[in-house]
């Protein structure tokens, strides 16, 4: 129901400056999740938007009004907390009605929105309960109840799962993907450190590292055209293999050498003039496989991790991280074994000297 | 955390037995230095002692406490603690004493609790600042008093006098009018620290974002005070609330020093000490000491339980 739009937003403590000029719009109705490793400013950001926090540069616009200026409670915004942040003396049923409350809302409609957003939560058996006694996973329902109360144009979430349990986490994340879905018009921001909750319940992903944003696109545009190497490395698990390498020559596909291993071409569209430069080569785990021939790399395997339907092979291909390989769940790997692995051209990633990603042609269309 | 301990395992009796030792050396403490002087002092209150003839004391009953001596005309009259009208005084002054000074206590120190408890520069040190009349000596901060309030020399009298707030030097300690006035002035300077120290506590405890959840919902500032901030609070005042009020309750060197021999401000506690110490009437004092024994256990009960269900009821 509404769509945000900041402008050049900054936030300083002091002189620390913790978000450097933020330059994003969000549409209506949309899931947008910011991620990034811890401090880099998504939690911050998230209250800059719910008004906890002054905003101390930049502008932020709801629905084409500028609200710097507005409390949080005339922004038309809920909020879910990561420790919920229940009052603890009021049952489940003042805690979603106190706001309600408070502003005059009549007893009848105050009973059915609560008793609405309860049922839709499946706690309406718990409304005369207090908060402590219940489990985390209800608890956070009721935070997400009295959130849903309010009837807030912007849901925020501050990373609402992290105090779950990993089942009850997977749980939940569902729930709130289906509450999206149900709630399709609400224009929903959700911080988490959780790439799997980003990749999961994002229509877009915002990834932020030291205060600014790396990058801003669906969750496939990240993880195939990945625009640097922070985004790269964040994004997918085990992270990306990077090694240095040499442009050989530009074109599309061109041609690089990793360090350590083979020339090979890469799908991905690298200027002529580059040829000779240094530049960065990545691979995913996952787009690894076994070969009989030479491959891309090869090297004695150092630990072999078990997963299951996977099995990480830790490759030493003579750098100091060694190379890291998602292989088949029924290979059979000892430790010591010689192996080489391969990738297709148009699983592999090149950057600049800036770490910056040279466009990828193919996969990058894919997604 | 350990479990129920079971009496009925051997590990559970090894556990229980080596609690009792570890309970033993306090419990032989308290029982020399508190059960010991109780039983002693109750004892005293039902005989003719005397500080000279301690040993000889012989059992009178309850004579300490009533006798009625009949004048066998059908008239009579009433003696012991319970017809003295300076005790039942006494009485009236404590309570009088301990409901003022804790109501007043405890709402300067939940203001201080609350501006102590905000994000300022230099919050340590107004922190350890606030402590310093509750680290002072009773004593000391009595005899202290005592001169600012004299009515001669006294400080007070000289300030409000320069302000046209009083015409004539007031004599503070010694007029009926002021002198629980005088006690009350000095008693909250000296125990709002504590009170307020107390209620931080309890103030930390609140998780701060609880409060960012009613900013969200818009709630007033006054509001979440008193729908917040207070309910949570209320263990933590309750027990400084107690606390204070059993301290109150047999206040002595304040009074003792302060304002002596004054019958507006004769506490309980003042009231045993010169019967037992000053009047030579040892078993008349101990009868006083263990009526405000009584007193105060029934105090204690009563504000537990009274706390417990209120706590039940809202909480």
């Amino acid at each position: 129901m509404a769509n945000l739009k900041l402008t050049n937003v900054a936030k300083s403590y002091g002189s620390v400056k913790v978000l450097h000029g933020i330059d994003l719009t969000i549409r209506s109705g949309e899931f947008i999740v910011f991620v990034g490793p811890s401090g880099c400013g998504k939690s911050t950001l998230l209250r800059l938007i719910a008004g906890l926090e002054d905003i101390t540069g930049g502008t932020l616009e709801i629905d084409g009004q500028v609200v710097n200026a507005l409390p949080p409670s005339k922004r038309g915004i809920a909020m879910v907390f990561q420790s919920y942040a229940l009052y603890p003396h009021m049952t489940v049923y003042d805690n979603m009605a106190f706001g309600l409350k408070l502003a005059n809302t009549s007893k009848e409609d105050l009973d059915k929105r609560v008793r609405a957003a309860a049922e839709m939560l499946q706690i309406t058996q718990y409304l005369d309960r207090l908060p402590k006694q219940l489990s985390g996973g209800q608890r956070q329902r009721v935070a997400i109840g009295r959130a849903i109360v309010r009837d807030p144009k912007v849901f925020l979430f501050d990373e609402p799962l992290s105090n779950l349990d990993a089942a009850l986490r997977v749980a939940t994340r569902i729930e709130i993907a289906k509450l999206h879905e149900r709630m399709h018009q609400t224009t929903m921001i959700y911080v988490t450190h959780d790439q799997v909750e980003a990749m999961t319940l994002a229509d877009r992903i915002v990834v932020l590292n030291g205060g600014k944003i790396e990058q801003v696109g669906s969750p496939m545009e990240l993880y195939h055209a990945p625009d640097n190497l922070f985004v790269a490395r964040f994004i997918g698990s085990p992270a990306m293999n990077i090694i240095p390498a040499k442009i050989e020559a530009g074109g599309m596909p061109a041609t690089v050498r990793p360090l350590n291993g083979q020339p090979v071409q890469v799908d991905a569209n690298v200027p002529a003039s580059a040829a000779g430069s240094a530049a960065t080569f990545g691979v995913r785990p996952e787009d690894l496989r076994p070969t009989d021939g030479p491959g891309l790399f090869s090297g004695n395997v150092l630990l072999v991790e078990k997963l299951g339907e996977v099995v990480l092979a830790y490759i030493d291909i003579g750098m100091e991280e060694p190379l890291i390989a998602k292989l088949d769940g029924d290979s059979q790997l000892e430790r010591g074994q010689h192996i080489s692995v391969t990738a297709d051209a148009d699983r592999l990633h090149v950057f600049d000297g800036n770490g910056k990603a040279y466009v990828r042609t193919r996969r990058a269309l894919a997604a | 955390m350990a479990g129920p301990v079971s009496p009925h395992s051997e590990l559970g009796r090894q556990r229980i037995l080596a609690a009792w030792w570890f309970l033993a050396p306090m419990l032989v403490v308290l029982a020399a230095a508190a059960g010991w002087p109780l039983l002693k002092t109750i004892y005293f209150s039902f005989t003719d002692a005397t500080l000279n003839n301690l040993s000889g004391a012989q059992w009178v009953g309850i004579l300490n406490y009533y006798e009625w001596l009949d004048y066998g005309d059908g008239t009579g009259e009433a003696f012991g603690l319970l017809a003295d009208e300076q005790w039942w005084a006494a009485v009236y002054n404590t309570v009088r004493f301990t409901l003022i000074s804790v109501t007043l206590e405890t709402l300067f120190g939940l203001v201080i609790a609350l501006v102590l408890n905000a994000e300022f520069k230099g919050r340590g040190l107004v922190r350890a600042a606030v402590l310093v009349p509750w680290a002072i000596p009773t004593i000391v901060s009595a005899k202290m008093w005592a001169w600012m309030m004299h009515d001669q020399f006294g400080i007070l009298n000289d300030m409000f006098l320069r302000l046209g707030l009083i015409s004539a030097p007031i004599a503070w300690t010694a007029s009926p009018d002021t002198a629980m006035v005088a006690v009350l002035i000095v008693d909250v300077w000296k125990t709002t620290p504590f009170m307020a120290l107390l209620i931080l506590a309890g103030l930390q405890l609140v998780p701060g974002d609880i409060y960012e959840a009613a900013k969200i919902d818009g709630v007033h500032p006054v509001k979440v005070f008193f729908k917040i901030t207070l309910p949570l609070i209320r263990p933590a005042i309750l027990v400084a609330v107690i606390f204070r009020a059993l301290d109150a309750m047999r206040v002595f060197d304040l009074i003792y020093v302060l304002t002596p021999n004054n019958d507006r401000t004769r506490t309980m506690s003042v009231f045993a000490q010169e019967n037992l110490f000053q009047f030579d009437k040892f078993a008349y004092g101990s009868a006083a000491s263990t009526l405000l024994f009584v007193v105060i256990a029934l105090m204690v009960i009563l504000t537990i339980k009274l706390g417990r269900m209120d706590l039940e009821g809202n909480g």
